[in-house]
């Protein structure tokens, strides 16, 4: 049928459409590595790195509202060991917002919910040290 | 009769299950899942074509498209020119505003006998629902190239924006997910809780919304409740594109339901009645132009027929009837 060719034609523009990623990333020339973070230079996270990596957003709300609302600022961690819940304090003080949180959020394409409309980038306003 | 939907459900259960499976299995296992993900897209991508070309195949000798207004006839007698499309480009028109809004699904009706008559009305929660699946399906897959391309797209970016409008918790409510799962819930009910649709559903009716279920529920659990490591995820997602698959170490066994019911029905697509995503273009009730009483249509393979017209006979016997006084 002379319609065979058509149909063809349209299913082929689908497969462009479907094939997206796959020659995105042959034009960008991307490749599979995810941004490597610097671990802390404390060692330990105040969770194991899992956990932190999966649902590290709950427990920053989780903060938040017992510091905002109950005045609660003491977190006992898995380990024992007794943190400040503070993002500037006890987060910031390890890790660094444009090579830490900016890297993952942009790579994985999550806006981030809205820390920094709050909360700044200490380093971003630490004065220069002139050598 | 009774029992398809549960069928179709333990059906739907089994590759969830093996993908929580997956999780705690030794290391080495792991190698399944970009197995499965490129085993389905070799199925979907190949069985789709191989499905087209079988329709290709069939035959479309007359014009039979739906019409469901004034066919195109004297001047003064307005057609209805998208109901009753009598042009190529109109019949285009029409099959693209059914594609895109469901145009036909607006003229669903529930019929009721009582008072000696039948009673019917419109019953649009059928569109409704559809309407609301098909899009929120399209924004939600267009939303997971922020997985799959390195860096994200600005498009990406911006849907997934104006699909959170409300900053709920740490996880942003995308309306989409919402619309999915509501519309789904819906068309299930539908096929339950009405004994007449209950009647002719059949079972790959349920499997095709148990697995869309289970994929849109291990979705929303991982984004929404148990929360994952999106980065590794991407890592494993990305790498699928690029052909140099690693293994998806630290994605949890949601992850792993997730990808496997996705898979499922990825390669379900071709064999079953979701294969409407390339059949409502061939659809020849839709995409042909009413124009049966204005072009002449023969069918392309009527045999030759030996026929002896009466204008051949008068001139086979003309000196008989002349002979015989006969006026020609």
């Amino acid at each position: 049928m002379r319609e065979r060719w058509l149909i063809l034609l349209g299913y082929g523009l689908f497969v462009v459409f479907f094939t997206f990623p796959l020659w995105r990333a042959a034009a960008v020339g991307s490749s599979a590595s995810m941004p490597r973070l610097q671990s802390s230079p404390a060692g330990q996270c105040v969770a194991p790195v899992e956990q932190m990596r999966a649902a590290h957003m709950d427990m920053l709300f989780q903060w938040r509202k017992d510091a905002v609302r109950h005045n609660n600022l003491s977190f006992v961690a898995f380990n024992g060991k007794v943190y400040s819940k503070s993002l500037d304090g006890t987060c910031l003080s390890c890790h660094d917002k444009q090579q830490f949180c900016d890297r993952c959020h942009a790579y994985s394409g999550v806006s981030g919910p809205g820390c920094w409309n709050c909360h700044n980038d200490p380093r971003a306003f630490a004065p220069k040290v002139t050598p | 009769m009774r029992y398809r939907a549960g069928f179709a459900l333990l059906i739907a259960l089994a590759p969830a299950c093996a993908g929580v499976a997956l999780a705690f299995l030794p290391k080495p296992f792991l190698v399944l899942a970009p197995a499965a993900a490129y085993a389905a897209c070799a199925i979907f991508l190949l069985g789709l074509p191989a499905r087209l070309w079988r329709w290709t195949s069939s035959p479309v000798p007359f014009r039979i498209p739906t019409t469901c207004g004034q066919q195109r006839s004297l001047a003064w007698i307005p057609p209805a020119r998208l109901d009753n499309p009598s042009t190529g480009l109109a019949a285009a028109a029409r099959m693209l505003l059914e594609v895109l809004t469901f145009r036909s699904l607006l003229r669903n009706s529930r019929s009721r006998a009582g008072d000696g008559a039948v009673h019917t009305r419109d019953s649009l929660g059928l569109w409704l629902a559809a309407i609301l699946f098909h899009w929120s399906l399209l924004i939600i897959l267009l939303r997971h190239l922020r997985l799959f391309v390195q860096p994200v797209p600005a498009f990406v970016l911006t849907l997934q924006k104006l699909d959170a409008p409300f900053h709920t918790g740490a996880h942003p409510l995308y309306l989409s997910d919402l619309a999915l799962l509501v519309a789904l819930a819906y068309l299930l009910l539908r096929r339950l809780a009405d004994p007449v649709v209950r009647y002719v559903s059949l079972l790959s009716d349920y499997l095709a919304l148990w697995l869309l279920l289970g994929v849109g529920l291990t979705g929303v659990l991982m984004r929404y409740l148990v929360g994952v490591d999106v980065a590794s995820i991407k890592q494993f997602a990305i790498s699928l594109a690029v052909f140099s698959p690693v293994l998806p170490r630290n994605c949890g066994p949601w992850f792993f339901a997730h990808l496997f019911l996705a898979c499922s029905l990825a390669a379900y697509i071709p064999f079953s009645k979701i294969a409407h995503m390339a059949g409502v273009w061939l659809s020849p009730t839709r995409n042909l132009a009413n124009n049966n009483r204005a072009v002449r249509h023969i069918n392309p393979w009527n045999a030759p027929v030996k026929t002896h017209t009466y204008a051949e006979w008068l001139e086979e016997n003309k000196d008989k009837l002349k002979s015989a006084g006969i006026p020609q």
